[in-house]
């Protein structure tokens, strides 16, 4: 599913300007699954699966599957609805550097919501 | 064109001891009707209501901002120091802007912070106060993310509280009144927001003092959207356990801030409640 993330992002050019400043690389951990999402300029360049040895990435977003599932649903249900409602049930964590992750926040968040409408 | 019946004034007056000069808007006549904005937000939040005709027919709707936010300024000094909401300073801020106004016995309706210090004036307040109404109330809040990062240099201030405050709405919130919530938000002064924060999580614990409430003096209605991870309705639930006579509706397809991020949804839950209270 998280395959189709690049296209749902880059064809949308009201997600694009949230981040159009950002130059980086963050991992998000589906269940035992990782994903590197690198992003220039707003626009997602590649994302590659792992697993991975040794690599680097700016911060790290990791929920079960099942979480994901859940918010990923065309309308979510309450509690499953947005990245902090998960992090308020304790069913996400963040790694790295949250400097980072809180200077784009509303570009991450609409970011990994952009999959509900995959 | 189309000019709208809300007049907004400034009040000079003593909130702390200190001399400010607050902004507040109103419209209508008849029972005065105090709202409460959120942490980090201001007194446009609650436009739906002022302009509501039905509701301003027989109540004076009355918004204010607090210091430091909308068009409230800090007092002077306050570049030598943190803002710092608390308990105490809240409940006295409210209190001496009715005296100020000379508002009798008027009914107030607080979001988020708001709807926390509802609960804290129906403790200490309630024979002056005709009604409570608190929407996303919780007794406490435990800390989830660190509001730290909403007032650093490095981080755009009103970026990560806009960021904050638009998850905390429903995904079913029609996308204009969303996205103006988040705006009210990225206005906000650097610390402000954060300093809210430090009521809403940590000094405004008012878990030990709820079950005093007594509603047969004040009536408290509390009203909650289901989308609300901040202030759930098994928040106010927890509330509504410990305060006898209390009156919790969940709202459905709501989230945080009801009032703003869907005004025609939250008055078909506000409207029949006021009728009550104007009934009394």
């Amino acid at each position: 599913m998280i395959d189709t993330l690049a296209r749902l992002v880059n064809d949308d050019p009201a997600i694009v300007r949230w981040g159009r400043r950002m130059n980086e690389i963050f991992m998000v951990e589906v269940g035992e699954q990782q994903y590197l999402i690198r992003v220039s300029d707003g626009r997602i360049d590649s994302i590659e699966k792992g697993p991975f040895v040794q690599r680097a990435w700016r911060f790290a977003i990791r929920a079960k599957r099942e979480c994901w599932e859940k918010f990923w649903q065309k309308t979510p249900a309450p509690g499953w609805h947005d990245l902090f409602a998960l992090l308020r049930r304790g069913d996400v964590r963040f790694e790295g550097d949250q400097r980072v992750l809180m200077a784009y926040l509303q570009y991450i968040k609409l970011v990994l919501a952009a999959l509900r409408k995959a | 064109m189309k000019l709208e019946s809300i007049v907004g004034r400034y009040v000079r007056m003593e909130v702390g001891g200190k001399p400010h000069r607050l902004y507040f808007e109103e419209a209508g006549q008849g029972i005065a009707l105090l709202c409460l904005h959120t942490a980090g937000s201001d007194s446009r939040q609650y436009r739906a209501v002022l302009n509501d005709s039905s509701i301003t027919k027989s109540y004076r709707v009355i918004a204010f901002d607090m210091p430091w936010h909308g068009k409230s300024s800090p007092p002077a000094g306050w570049q030598n120091e943190d803002y710092r909401l608390t308990t105490a300073g809240y409940t006295a801020m409210i209190m001496e802007f009715v005296r100020s106004l000379g508002l009798e016995r008027p009914v107030v309706m607080g979001c988020s912070i708001g709807g926390r210090i509802v609960l804290e004036l129906a403790f200490r307040h309630a024979r002056e106060l005709r009604a409570l109404i608190g929407l996303q109330s919780g007794a406490y809040v435990e800390r989830y993310y660190d509001p730290a990062w909403l007032d650093h240099p490095e981080v755009h201030g009103g970026r990560a509280c806009g960021a904050v405050a638009y998850g905390l709405m429903s995904p079913l919130a029609p996308e204009a009144d969303k996205w103006e919530t988040v705006w009210h938000y990225m206005q906000g002064g650097p610390g402000v927001f954060t300093g809210d924060l430090y009521f809403y999580q940590v000094d405004g614990d008012i878990r030990g003092r709820i079950s005093e409430i007594d509603t047969s003096i004040c009536p408290l209605y509390l009203l909650t959207g289901e989308y609300d991870y901040s202030a759930s309705p098994r928040d106010t639930e927890a509330v509504v356990a410990r305060v006898n006579g209390a009156k919790f509706t969940v709202m459905k397809g709501l989230g945080h801030f009801p009032m703003s991020e869907n005004p025609e949804a939250f008055l078909g839950y506000l409207r029949p409640l006021l009728e009550e209270i104007r009934r009394g």
